[in-house]
């Protein structure tokens, strides 16, 4: 694990999220009705569960993007002040990098949005490009990268204003299996050397119960959360892991409280 | 996208582009228009084509000694006429999905009336032109201005509207002013599109200005055109067509080149 501060407060907690959506024309959505789970600073939580389960609208309540119909949510304690401007940082499925930016200016993004200082951000720019495995292609454009390349250079970006929250909505979903496994391990490698708080949507079990600490299972139709589960594999994770017992009992346990077994 | 994860060190992707050394590319393209001009010239010869109907590029070229056609006059009027209507269409244009962009009151006001305006055979309007403003420069100046102005406006302001609606997520997210998203995303995103509206206006402006010229005009090449029609002067209307045309491919180059400087070349809209 991390050497995250040990705080009797979680970072993250929430109670009886609800979150409807209200169209025009067509039943209102229920996207979210009774999440409630903690957060502890340093810990990668991911959400899994089928489309419609409402991982996304929660990724973005976490994100202040949207507002909660009742229920709490508070996100950081005593130890980790948290700013909602400045301590979130988002990666999606796509890497949406900007085409006309090199690979540093896109990184440096978030950083110029803040307006922090520009100097101190390049350096850490590249230490995080160096960091995702990305150093030596500062100056390159976007389409001079593969799709697997592009989303680590989205993760650079998504830490260079040094937020204690990063959101990863499906960061993988549009890569191939393989890189798709690779950049797992990425992940738990730039976690642990980061130590930022991760929270991690995905629809993928295998992969929820491999990069977590804890799963969030959700379910859709109705849409409620159905378990919190702590994974307690060792870490540093290896690949080995997944086909251990105890990983086949986690995943077997998410596919029965999704309703599938 | 590729499944390779790296490339090679010092190697850098290329998405199956053809990479043909500059010269060759050039020959090539020089050498091709050579031989259309020979083949002309040829069949013109052996089979006896009269002048007045077709001349050979040696009669075609040597209309340019005529002083009584004062062929700089008139191609530097057909060039302010259409660089003139089409630098005013390009601002307009600009200016006009920008006003789009910050305004969505103005967009819904003004642009069901441009759809409306642009269904207009803006040739049908040089008569009105020169009604107005009398023969000369202007009128025509506005028949290019009006053709040109609509496929600008409308690809700038489509530029304008194409921000992936998780990059506005991202900026949100950091709390993004309006005027950040404005000037690190949405501008520079839209200029791709913007390009590729100048392209097509670049097109038409130098046809709207030649077909004001042809309605009414006291200089000009397309008024030269007519002029030499009476006389049957076939060389000099071939030249005439030709010097329109490198003013249009001056025009088109300048666009060509003003987007290789400020697009990156996978952003361009092809």
């Amino acid at each position: 694990m991390t050497a995250a501060p040990v705080a009797t407060e979680p970072f993250i907690h929430l109670a009886d999220v609800r979150k409807e959506y209200h169209r025009p024309r067509a039943p209102s959505f229920l996207a979210v009705s009774n999440a409630t789970f903690d957060v502890d600073a340093g810990e990668l939580i991911a959400l899994v569960g089928p489309s419609g389960c409402g991982k996304t609208t929660l990724l973005k309540i976490l994100a202040g993007l949207h507002d909660a119909d009742s229920g709490d949510v508070r996100i950081g304690n005593a130890a980790q002040r948290f700013d909602p401007a400045r301590d979130v940082g988002m990666v999606f499925q796509q890497p949406l990098l900007l085409k006309w930016r090199r690979i540093i200016d896109n990184v440096l993004l978030p950083a110029e949005i803040l307006g922090l200082p520009i100097g101190a951000s390049r350096a850490r720019a590249r230490e995080l490009l160096d960091l995702v495995g990305l150093s030596g292609f500062e100056q390159s454009y976007p389409y001079e990268l593969s799709g697997g390349m592009q989303q680590r250079a989205a993760i650079a970006r998504a830490l260079v204003h040094d937020p204690k929250l990063v959101l990863m909505d499906e960061p993988f979903g549009a890569l191939d299996a393989l890189t798709r496994e690779k950049m797992n391990l990425e992940l738990l490698r730039i976690w642990q050397q980061s130590g930022k708080t991760i929270v991690f949507v995905t629809h993928g079990i295998a992969e929820a119960v491999f990069v977590a600490t804890r799963v969030i299972v959700l379910t859709a139709g109705p849409a409620r959360m159905a378990g919190n589960l702590k994974i307690d594999l060792p870490h540093p994770r290896t690949l080995a892991m997944r086909t251990h017992e105890s990983f086949g009992a986690y995943t077997r346990q998410i596919y029965q409280l999704l309703g599938m077994e | 996208m590729t499944t390779t994860e790296l490339p090679l060190p010092g190697r850098r992707f290329e998405l199956g582009r053809p990479r043909w050394p500059v010269v060759r590319r050039w020959s090539i393209a020089i050498g091709a228009h050579l031989a259309v001009i020979a083949i002309w010239w040829l069949a013109v010869i052996a089979f006896h084509v009269p002048k007045f109907i077709m001349p050979t590029p040696g009669e075609t070229l040597r209309t340019l000694g005529d002083p009584h056609y004062a062929w700089l006059a008139n191609a530097w009027a057909t060039t302010i006429e259409i660089f003139g209507g089409y630098a005013a269409g390009v601002v307009t244009g600009v200016l006009g999905a920008l006003a789009f962009s910050w305004s969505p009151i103005a967009e819904e006001t003004v642009m069901p009336l441009f759809v409306s305006f642009n269904m207009i055979p803006k040739v049908a309007l040089g008569p009105l032109f020169i009604v107005w403003f009398k023969i000369g420069i202007l009128p025509n100046s506005l028949i290019a201005f009006a053709i040109c102005f609509f496929p600008i406006l409308l690809t700038m302001a489509r530029g304008m509207r194409e921000v992936e609606p998780e990059l506005l997520d991202l900026v949100r997210s950091l709390h993004g002013s309006r005027w950040q998203l404005f000037t690190k995303i949405q501008l520079p995103g839209s200029l791709p599109f913007l390009f590729s509206g100048m392209k097509v206006g670049a097109i038409r402006a130098v046809a709207g200005a030649i077909v004001g010229e042809l309605l009414g005009s006291a200089q000009g090449l397309g008024y030269l055109m007519l002029q030499v029609q009476t006389t049957l002067d076939t060389p000099a209307m071939f030249m005439a067509v030709i010097l329109i045309t490198l003013i249009g491919v001056v025009l088109y180059g300048i666009v060509i080149g003003l987007e290789r400087i400020f697009v990156v070349r996978d952003a361009r809209v092809k």
